[in-house]
């Protein structure tokens, strides 16, 4: 008998993307069948005339009642070691939205569906977000259906680049895309030869690294005040620990009144020896050594390690409420055991879950998130969401029903990109004497920078290298600037986040254009994922820079796959791999377009080189300019 | 050093977590809702509710402990009901549908019929009468499929009917606390239990409880406890906690096997629910 709390799973995704067809394949391929069943639900199936689902089994567990295994039809017991498994299968139907939170928030982990053929979905989206704003992080995406398209490893890169872009947008970083079919037990529990060259974990084994939900037992004291009982002389706060610890002597502060006592002891029945300490998680009662008014809602916490007061806060919420949420609306907040009177004071934005893009409008519909800020008259004490989410998160009650939920968020969450400004203000430039034009007349062409931009493994360095070549060969000043060479050296201290991209961009668009003012033709091969590095790049000198987009889709760029990386980036094994797991903005308006799929690499060298020695070529009247000068 | 006698409970087993989720459910019922009462069947299930409820109020019991007599229950559900009373001082309310049992209502009915009067509307007659807006219950789960559906604060109508297939959202411990006039709730704090959970726990709390769940020597034993004429045991030869926790480890019987009323047509059992059953 094991000791260990089941592991609950929440299975999210759009209709009809397989999650009750995997739920069913989940069931029977971990052992977790009545004998007899599978083959009563096939034969059932024939005599209706009806080809056998899966997700039959689980109508027909719902329908009994007489079977020895837990049926529910939210939760559902798989027999899985070292602990059980608890199915949460929510309804992928927008109109049930508040039957998925129910089931997503008490889960600890969550398998989002989405289909092989159809992508990202409107309630993917949606269900995502909702994961984000539950608070769940440990998320395995399971891309389904892949025996609808031939198990193709370029399709399933294109939804892991289609997914991770989303996800990323909105905070969640799932540890596996996992390519299955449900409806054919394919990497569910049991790999097949089709899907061979996915080398990271089936769906049941990526689902064995997650944990249940931890207590918070490391986080600074939350003891959120449930009720004062009065018991036989003695005056017993009641309460759950929210995360941190108490023991008797430790002095206990309590918000908002911040009246202040020590804990005298801990109450307990039943037990035959005193309790001296508690820990997050526990419904404890303590008595304290000083008569000081308490009540409902106060937060108790060390004196050092104090939640926020706030009359105001941001707040990210759904909602669920039949009549919209409008600013100047009064609802009723409740905090953990806290209990005001807010107002919505503004609505910041309302998310537009098809493009993230947010709209200022006045009104929150049924069923949207938004950014609101909600004012209360009294002080009320929180933390937020990303600090302690057990008091950084909140319902709305209207009348007697909940109408929504959200989390206290701080200021403006936005990545901060690196100040582009000169920090040494003591700069005094010096003009060279010789002229531009003089050096390119002494080439015999004009310098410039030639920007390639695209994924890995769209041809970048390969076009460039060749290039470089040719037009040495015919005597011009060329030199290539390449990601991982300049890597080695001068950009030697950067990774590969967002700010670091960005960083080592703005060094090689600076080197690049000193190349280029000594009179060179430089190529540059950096995937340059972003379209303002890009820009900023541009405008060191605009009338030299020449952005070329060399284009090739996730899908081929995996099946190419020259360096291994996109193989290790499905996996997982590489973070923020662009096109996979991070961003590629494609360029708004190059100067050039060369399609390397379905192109040699002959004809696409010979495109750029045209364009070079169209733009390159210093024309009659420029040679004379250029000798006066 | 001589080690100290005290106690510290830094880690929590899985029968910790039930246990405190649960002590939290019963303390956020009785701090919320004014007119409270705990619905006690003498079964295991509702025993170890109100083992948790003395927990929950350091040896009290702080509202009314409610039992609905059909007249017909068990051989020795009923001294094990009033000598418990006696040992622990509990504020028992027994209620019975006097009219219906003078009619001559019995499951010679039918059984639907015979649940509804004695049961459903005994229940109904004890709330109007002392104006109860929360009745906390026993139930859980994995019984069968329409208490799986159930919330932890599940609001009632004025008739004291379930609409299951609108009910509130409930997350992050946040409860339905308050209903219109008239209406009610009902509070299950051990829904998120299973049955061998409850042994389990019976078994380590030392929770008292009536003998009719072990064999005594003659191959049958009850798995859940009704009324006598509605209600069958079943072959089993365990005779302690133990044995009967082994058992269910293997057990492919479901747990109201034994129960009549709930196989008496298709969905009997969600019909006696939506209409008031425990």
């Amino acid at each position: 008998m094991t000791e260990l709390s089941p592991l609950k799973i929440v299975v999210v995704g759009h209709v009809d993307h397989g999650k009750s067809t995997l739920v069913g394949r989940l069931l029977n391929d971990t052992g977790s069948l009545p004998a007899g069943k599978l083959e009563a639900v096939k034969a059932a199936s024939e005599k209706r005339g009806v080809a056998f689902e899966w997700a039959f089994l689980l109508d027909a567990l719902q329908a009994e009642r007489d079977q020895g295994i837990t049926i529910d039809t939210t939760q559902i017991r798989l027999k899985t070691k070292p602990r059980e498994t608890i199915i949460i299968d929510a309804p992928g139907h927008r109109e049930f939205l508040k039957n998925m939170i129910t089931g997503a928030a008490s889960a600890d982990a969550a398998i989002l569906v989405v289909d092989a053929v159809e992508g990202l979905q409107e309630q993917t989206r949606r269900h995502g977000y909702l994961l984000h704003l539950l608070g769940l992080r440990q998320v395995v995406v399971a891309v389904n259906k892949m025996d609808a398209v031939n198990y193709d490893i370029g399709r399933f890169a294109e939804v892991v680049a289609e997914m991770n872009a989303y996800l990323s947008g909105i905070g969640i970083e799932p540890q596996h895309i996992i390519p299955i079919s449900a409806y054919n037990g394919a990497n569910v529990v049991t790999r097949i030869d089709a899907l061979d060259w996915f080398t990271g974990p089936t769906l049941i084994d990526g689902l064995t690294g997650f944990k249940a939900q931890a207590q918070p037992v490391e986080l600074p004291l939350r003891f959120p005040v449930q009720d004062v009982l009065k018991l036989d002389e003695r005056r017993i706060v009641v309460g759950r620990i929210e995360s941190g610890r108490l023991r008797v002597g430790d002095e206990i502060v309590f918000n908002p009144s911040g009246k202040a006592a020590r804990i005298a002891s801990i109450e307990s029945w039943g037990t035959k020896v005193p309790v001296i300490a508690a820990v997050a998680g526990q419904s404890v009662g303590i008595t304290l050594d000083d008569h000081i008014f308490i009540e409902r809602g106060q937060i108790g916490s060390h004196q050092l390690a104090a939640p926020r007061e706030a009359r105001a806060f941001r707040a990210n919420l759904f909602w669920l409420g039949t009549q919209a949420l409008e600013v100047g609306q009064r609802y009723k907040l409740r905090l953990a055991t806290s209990e005001q009177t807010v107002e919505v004071e503004r609505i910041v934005k309302v998310v537009d879950l098809d493009d993230l893009k947010s709209d200022s409008v006045t009104r929150v519909d049924r069923h949207a998130v938004a950014e609101v800020v909600l004012r209360s008259k009294v002080a009320l004490a929180l933390d937020e969401f990303s600090e302690n989410s057990r008091l950084g998160r909140f319902v709305l009650v209207d009348g007697f029903d909940i109408v929504g939920g959200g989390i206290v968020v701080g200021a403006d969450a936005e990545l901060s990109r690196l100040a582009q400004s000169v920090k040494s203000r003591n700069l005094f430039p010096v003009g060279h004497r010789a002229s531009l034009e003089a050096r390119w007349l002494l080439n015999g062409h004009k310098g410039g920078v030639i920007w390639l931009t695209g994924l890995s493994g769209a041809g970048k360095s390969t076009v460039a290298m060749e290039v470089e070549h040719q037009l040495l060969r015919k005597g011009r000043q060329v030199y290539v600037l390449d990601g991982d060479n300049l890597r080695q050296g001068l950009n030697s201290d950067l990774g590969f986040s967002p700010e670091d991209r960005t960083e080592n961009i703005r060094r090689v668009g600076e080197v690049a254009h000193l190349f280029a003012s000594a009179g060179t033709i430089v190529i540059t091969a950096f995937i340059s994922p972003y379209q303002a590095d890009r820009d900023r790049v541009r405008t060191i000198q605009p009338e030299t820079f020449h952005e070329v987009y060399v284009k090739a889709g996730v899908g081929e760029c995996t099946k190419r796959d020259p360096k291994g990386l996109y193989a290790k980036a499905i996996k997982g094994e590489i973070p923020e791999f662009t096109g996979i797991s991070a961003p590629y903005e494609a360029p708004e308006a190059p100067e050039l377009v060369v399609e390397t799929e379905g192109h040699s690499v002959e004809s696409s060298v010979a495109q750029l080189l045209d364009y070079i020695d169209r733009t390159f070529a210093l024309e009659a009247g420029e040679e004379a300019d250029a000798l006066r000068g | 050093m001589r080690t100290s006698q005290i106690t510290v409970v830094l880690t929590m087993n899985d029968l910790d977590t039930l246990e405190q989720q649960s002590l939290f459910i019963l303390r956020e019922a009785f701090s919320r809702i004014e007119k409270l009462a705990l619905l006690w069947s003498i079964g295991k299930d509702s025993c170890a509710v109100l083992w948790l409820v003395k927990k929950a109020f350091f040896g009290h019991v702080p509202f009314p402990i409610v039992h609905v007599d059909t007249g017909c229950k068990m051989d020795g559900m009923i001294e094990f009901r009033d000598r418990l009373a006696k040992e622990w001082n509990l504020p028992l309310i027994v209620g019975q549908n006097k009219a219906a049992l003078k009619q001559g209502v019995g499951p010679h009915q039918g059984r639907i019929t015979c649940c509804e009067a004695l049961k459903t509307d005994g229940l109904k007659a004890i709330v109007a009468e002392h104006g109860f807006k929360g009745i906390i219950a026993g139930i859980r789960r994995d019984e069968e499929g329409t208490r799986a559906k159930e919330r932890v604060f599940s609001p009632r109508g004025v008739d004291a009917g379930w609409n299951v297939h609108d009910q509130p959202p409930e997350f992050w411990d946040q409860f339905t606390t308050s209903v219109p006039p008239g209406a009610s709730i009902r509070i299950h704090p051990i829904l998120h239990w299973t049955e061998l959970d409850i042994w389990r726990y019976i078994e380590r709390e030392g929770i008292p409880l009536v003998d009719l769940y072990f064999d005594k020597g003659e191959g049958k034993r009850f798995r859940s406890l009704g009324c006598a004429p509605c209600t069958a045991p079943i072959a089993s030869r365990a005779s302690n906690i133990a044995e009967i926790i082994a058992e269910l480890e293997t057990t492919t019987v479901s747990e109201r096997s034994g129960r009549a009323q709930d196989v008496e047509s298709e969905d009997a059992f969600e019909k006696l629910r939506a209409n008031g059953y425990m």
